[in-house]
This record gives C-alpha cells, sequence and structure tokens, in this order.
C-alpha cells in the first residue's frame, strides 16, 4: 500500500535527474564533503560555485562512482552509481578538472576511441567524431596528434569528447579554463543551445561567477564541504540583501553573482 | 577487378558496421600501442638477436651433443633448445632471464601512466567496468607476449629443421609447444607482479624498479641466501639417509619460492625427456627403472606441481592489483 503523498515524492524524485542526500566524504579526520543535500531537476543547468578546496571535485566524483561517498546517497538518472557504475555512465558526460588524452593519438581518433567505447560501431563512431570536430571549431586539427594541441584545445576536445555519447547528463568541472574569450563565449552558448534543444541537464563547476551568471539557471554555493545557499540569482539576492536597495557604492539596481559571492566571504577569501 | 574491389569494399564497410564489445575496443587500443612502441620494437631486436645467438650454438655443436646410447636419443631435435658450448647459454636459459624482462617491459606503466596523462578519469566515466581496464591490459600484453614467443619458438624449430634436416615427431613438437605455453606463463607472472607495482605506484620509473629489484632479488640474492642457510644447516655425509634427504627436501623447497627455479625445473622435465625425478631419489626408487625417455603424458604430470605453481603466482598478484584498483578514488591527474 503506498499512500497519496509518498506518490508525490515518488512523482518528485522522478522530476530530480541528480539527486544527492546527506553525503559525506571523509579524508582521515578531515570532512572535505560533510552530509550535503542536493536535487538537480533535467533540463537545468546548475552551477556550482566555491573557493579552491571546497569539495566541488570530490562531490562530482561521488556522483560518477569514481570515488565513494562515507555516508548518504547519490542517485543519478535513477541509479546509484556505488552499486551501478556503468548505467549511470552510460547517461552521464563527465568533463575532468584536467582532461587527457592519448597524446600519440590523433584527437579524432581520440574521440573515436571515446564512441566505440560507447557502444557505436567505427564507422558510426567516425562519422559522429567528424560532426563534433566540426561543431567545436577544431576541424583544422582533426589530423594533429593531441601531443600537439594547445591548452584550450584539449579543452574543446574535451567537450567533444563528452558529447559524443549522447549524455543525458553533462558535468563539467571548470570547463573554460585556458579558453581564450571568444572560444569561451562559443563555448557556454553551445552548452546552453544543447541543454535547451535537448533537455540536457549541465552541472557547472566553476569560479567564474560571470559565467556562472550568464548561463545556469541556479547556482549552488559551497564552501567547506557545506552547500551554504541554492537558488536562482535573484532569489539568492533577495534573501542576502533583504533591506538594502542596492549594491552598497554602487549605480547598479540588481545585484550580481559577485555581490552574492562575496558577501558569504566578507573580507575577501581569493577565489582565483 | 572491379567485382573484387566492390566486395572488398563491402568487407570493409561491413567490417566498420560491427559494433564490438567495449573490451575488445581496448584489448585492441592497447595491443597497437604496443606494437607501435619503441620499446616493444627494442624488446624484439634484444630477444631475437639472443634466440640467434643461442641457435647458432646449438647448431654448432650439435654433433657432439648427440651420443649413441643416449637414453634421449630419438629426442635430439629437442636439444636445439638446450645444447650449449658454455660461452653461451642455451634458448631455454635465454627465456628464464629475458622473460621476466619482457613481462616487465610491457606492464610497468599500465595503471600509472594512465593516471599521469590523466586519461584514467577520462575513459572511467566511459560505461565500462573498471576491472575492464586492468584486465584488458593484462590480456593486450599477454597476447603480445604470446605471439612473439610463438612466433620465436617455430622460427627456432624451422631453422632446425633447415639446418638439421630431420624433422622433428609429433612428441618432439608438441614438447616444444608445451614448452613455449609455459614461458608464456613465466611471462605472465612478470607481466602481473608489474602491473601491480604500476597499480602501487605513481611513477613509472619507481614501478619499474621495483620489479626489476624483485627479479635481481631472485635471480641472484635468493639463490645465495638459500646457500647460506642450507650450508650451516647442512648435515654430515655419515647422517642417516632420511635426515640427508630431509634436508634436501627443505633446501628444495626453499629454492622453488623463486619463480625461475620452477620455470627451469619445469623446462628441463619438458625438453629432456629422461628426467625423471626434480628431487632426490634413493635407491630403492631407482631400482628396477629402465633408463628411457619418460612419456609426454607423463613429463607433464611431472611438471604440474610448477605450473600451478607459477599460476598461483600470477593470480596473486593479480587478485592484488584488483582489489587495490577496484577500490582507488580516481582525481583527474
Ligand atoms: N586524497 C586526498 N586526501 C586528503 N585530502 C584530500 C584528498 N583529495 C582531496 N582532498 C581534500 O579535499 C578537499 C576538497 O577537494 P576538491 O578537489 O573537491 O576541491 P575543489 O572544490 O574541487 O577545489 P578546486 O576549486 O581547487 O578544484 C580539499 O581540501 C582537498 O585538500
Ligand atoms: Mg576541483
Amino acid at each position: 500500500m503506498v499512500s497519496v503523498p509518498e506518490i508525490w515524492k515518488e512523482v518528485a524524485v522522478a522530476d530530480n535527474i541528480i539527486e544527492l542526500k546527506g553525503l559525506t566524504r571523509r579524508y582521515g579526520p578531515f570532512t572535505a564533503v560533510d552530509s550535503l543535500d542536493l536535487a538537480i531537476e533535467k533540463g537545468e543547468i546548475f552551477g556550482l560555485l566555491g573557493p579552491n578546496g571546497a569539495g566541488k571535485s570530490t562531490t562530482i566524483l561521488m556522483m560518477l562512482g569514481l570515488t565513494e561517498p562515507d555516508d548518504g546517497t547519490v542517485r543519478v538518472c535513477g541509479f546509484d552509481p556505488v552499486s551501478d557504475p556503468v548505467e549511470v555512465k552510460k547517461r552521464v558526460g563527465y568533463l575532468p578538472e584536467e582532461v587527457g588524452f592519448y597524446d600519440d593519438l590523433t584527437g579524432m581518433e581520440n574521440l573515436v576511441y571515446t564512441a566505440r567505447l560507447n557502444g557505436l560501431s567505427s564507422n558510426a563512431a567516425r562519422i559522429k567524431a567528424g560532426k563534433l570536430m566540426e561543431r567545436i571549431g577544431l576541424d583544422a586539427e582533426k589530423a594533429k596528434k593531441t601531443g600537439k594541441y594547445s591548452r584550450g584545445m584539449r579543452q574543446r576536445l574535451g567537450l567533444a569528447d563528452v558529447l559524443i555519447k549522447d549524455p543525458e547528463v553533462i558535468i563539467l568541472d571548470e570547463p573554460t579554463l585556458g579558453i581564450d574569450p571568444a572560444g569561451v563565449k562559443e563555448f557556454l552558448e553551445l552548452i546552453v543551445g544543447l541543454s535547451r534543444e535537448q533537455k540536457i541537464t549541465v552541472l557547472f563547476s566553476s569560479h567564474h561567477l560571470h559565467q556562472v551568471q550568464q548561463i545556469c539557471d541556479r547556482v549552488g554555493i559551497f564552501v567547506a564541504g557545506k552547500l551554504l545557499a541554492v537558488g536562482d540569482v535573484k532569489s539568492l539576492a533577495a534573501q542576502l540583501f533583504r533591506g538594502e536597495d542596492r549594491p552598497a557604492g554602487s549605480e547598479r539596481k540588481d545585484y550580481s553573482l559577485d555581490d552574492i559571492y562575496f558577501r558569504y566571504f566578507e573580507g575577501g577569501v581569493d577565489h582565483e | 577487378m572491379s567485382n573484387a574491389v566492390v566486395s572488398i569494399k563491402t568487407k570493409t564497410a561491413r567490417t566498420g558496421e560491427r559494433i564490438s564489445h567495449p573490451f575488445r575496443v581496448i584489448v585492441e587500443k592497447e595491443m597497437a600501442d604496443h606494437i607501435r612502441s619503441w620499446r616493444f620494437i627494442i624488446l624484439i631486436a634484444i630477444i631475437a638477436l639472443t634466440s640467434l645467438g643461442s641457435l647458432y650454438t646449438a647448431l654448432a655443436n650439435f654433433s657432439q651433443a648427440v651420443k649413441p646410447n643416449d637414453p634421449e636419443g630419438t629426442f635430439f631435435f629437442l636439444k636445439l633448445f638446450t645444447i650449449t658450448d658454455g660461452t653461451m647459454p642455451s634458448f631455454t636459459v635465454f627465456i628464464s632471464f629475458l622473460g621476466p624482462l619482457l613481462g616487465i617491459a610491457l606492464g610497468f606503466d599500465a595503471i600509472n601512466s594512465e593516471h599521469n596523462r590523466g586519461t584514467m578519469g577520462r575513459m572511467l566515466s566511459q560505461p565500462i567496468h573498471r576491472d575492464y581496464i586492468i584486465n584488458a591490459k593484462f590480456t593486450a600484453a599477454l597476447a603480445v607476449i604470446s605471439v612473439m614467443l610463438m612466433a620465436l619458438g617455430l622460427l627456432v624449430m624451422g631453422a632446425g629443421l633447415i639446418f638439421i634436416g630431420i624433422p622433428p615427431t609429433a612428441g618432439e613438437f608438441m614438447r616444444v609447444v608445451f614448452f613455449i605455453l609455459l614461458s608464456i606463463l613465466y611471462v605472465a607472472f612478470w607481466l602481473n607482479l608489474s602491473i601491480l607495482f604500476s597499480v602501487l605506484f605513481r611513477q613509472p620509473a619507481t614501478a619499474a624498479l621495483s620489479a626489476i629489484a624483485v627479479w635481481l632479488f631472485f635471480s641472484v640474492f635468493y639463490p645465495l641466501i638459500v646457500n647460506l642457510i642450507t650450508k650451516s644447516l647442512a648435515p654430515s655425509e655419515m647422517a642417516a639417509p632420511q635426515t640427508i634427504i630431509a634436508f634436501e627436501q627443505f633446501r628444495l623447497a626453499l629454492l622453488r619460492l623463486m619463480p625461475n627455479q620452477l620455470f627451469s625445473e619445469a623446462t628441463t622435465t619438458l625438453l629432456m625427456p629422461s628426467v625423471r625425478s626434480l628431487g632426490p631419489l634413493t635407491m630403492e626408487q631407482m631400482i628396477g627403472a629402465l633408463p628411457g625417455p619418460l612419456p609426454l603424458g607423463q613429463s607433464l604430470l611431472m611438471v604440474w606441481p610448477q605450473v600451478t605453481g607459477m599460476a598461483a603466482g600470477t593470480i596473486i598478484s593479480f587478485v592484488i592489483s584488483y582489489v587495490l584498483f577496484m577500490r582507488r578514488e580516481i582525481r583527474s591527474r
């Protein structure tokens, strides 16, 4: 027998494509992620903001089953990455902090390899990889060994590598590091476009407040393993700056993510 | 002509359509990596040169080695692999010496290089089981080694055939095949050991050095240590035969902790069919025994403990690396 409220809960759960409950990860006496609760809806672009060492990457690793939580549960696309990592990884594309490629293979070959690991035939893989190389603007470097790629080119290739499996969720850990300004703009537009077109959920971990504000529907501010605040920029500002009608000493009318972020770190924590 | 072209085209189209299992995809890539690497080319060169050398000495001394009334007289083809004139080791000795090097060279950077290049996180975020990576690396290296040793063994046989002019009997042929399989197992042991070190140590150089240290320990220091121990414990010549036998067995048991001892015992039995015991024999056991070669089945039975010993060693290092790797946190770099 299932009571009505429980059914409601089930429906709510089904909408959350990523759900973390009481998630904890300790390294010896140090707690890197401290009973974290977070739910991300399907199709949403979520920004994870936080200073160095806040535990962002650790949280992401736990979502992919690349490290095991000490406590709490993770559900991604309805699967538990601890017991069912392969099902999760079929649906989730992950761009690691420092993405690496096989340096003696060309960019194209690296992509084809990933595609084939995802169950594509070599012909299909080659066609798809070719299209993606064009889409991320690396068409000219197709036949170049990745060992000779520049930092930004690797990062772009990383995005193609994530997209080649047609993911439902993409998790990007500081993806714009090393990309030039025009490239960043394209990169962000591509992500937003994909997310809107194909209802891909995006988890975007970054220090770049402007980028996060530009593209994210909601942000979470993450400090020392704890989520301090979650919401869209407007509602966060409304919570934080109740009673103040405009940013102190500024002409602007609206609060930006900068104002919010630094309100959490009065005294100025280095964030870059 | 045009038909042929079309059929080739459809064939490649068809192979291109095939969806391979991810495990197979990894194995194929790893094998291609090995074959294209300089490391592998150098290893091939070393091994080809040494086997040429040992083949040359074997052929040069062949006539002296074959004596009338030799119980192994009918097995002279096998002598290709075992005879030497003292200046150059025989083929089997070369394999027992270079085999570990081969295994270590193909495994010492299996896992840690993936970490260092930052490809591990990317690989493990693909929908594959974690053990695929370690299993596929092992399989690929083993496949490459097997092909190489098989080719080498058959080449030596072929060269022997040309120079001696008498083909091997079916029995001899089977013995050589089993010898090659044994060598593959032996190399697999060292391969797994070096994969274990590649899981343990983040730096490939450290992993390679530790594996070489283990190899040196077993091939140089361990026999010395066993010698020291047994010398101090040796019973006098007047001691009861039981004591002497017990002591001899103890000495052998100590030596058999070395993988190279197991390998050389097993190859001796396989390639010298007249060997009927690897331990001490009493007079009673000798009485009534005809000095003749053992049938292949009996030789295989005799090497069975050695084979299981090597397989056990292989499996132990595999299990340890497996356990360590499966639970490890995968950070990028
Ligand atoms: N293997 C480890 N042993 C001990 N502490 C660790 C280990 N790995 C990570 N940590 C600690 O966990 C904390 C969280 O690290 P994490 O990489 O998740 O931070 P982050 O939020 O991604 O930081 P950044 O913005 O610099 O990428 C850090 O304080 C780090 O020192
Ligand atoms: Mg990080």
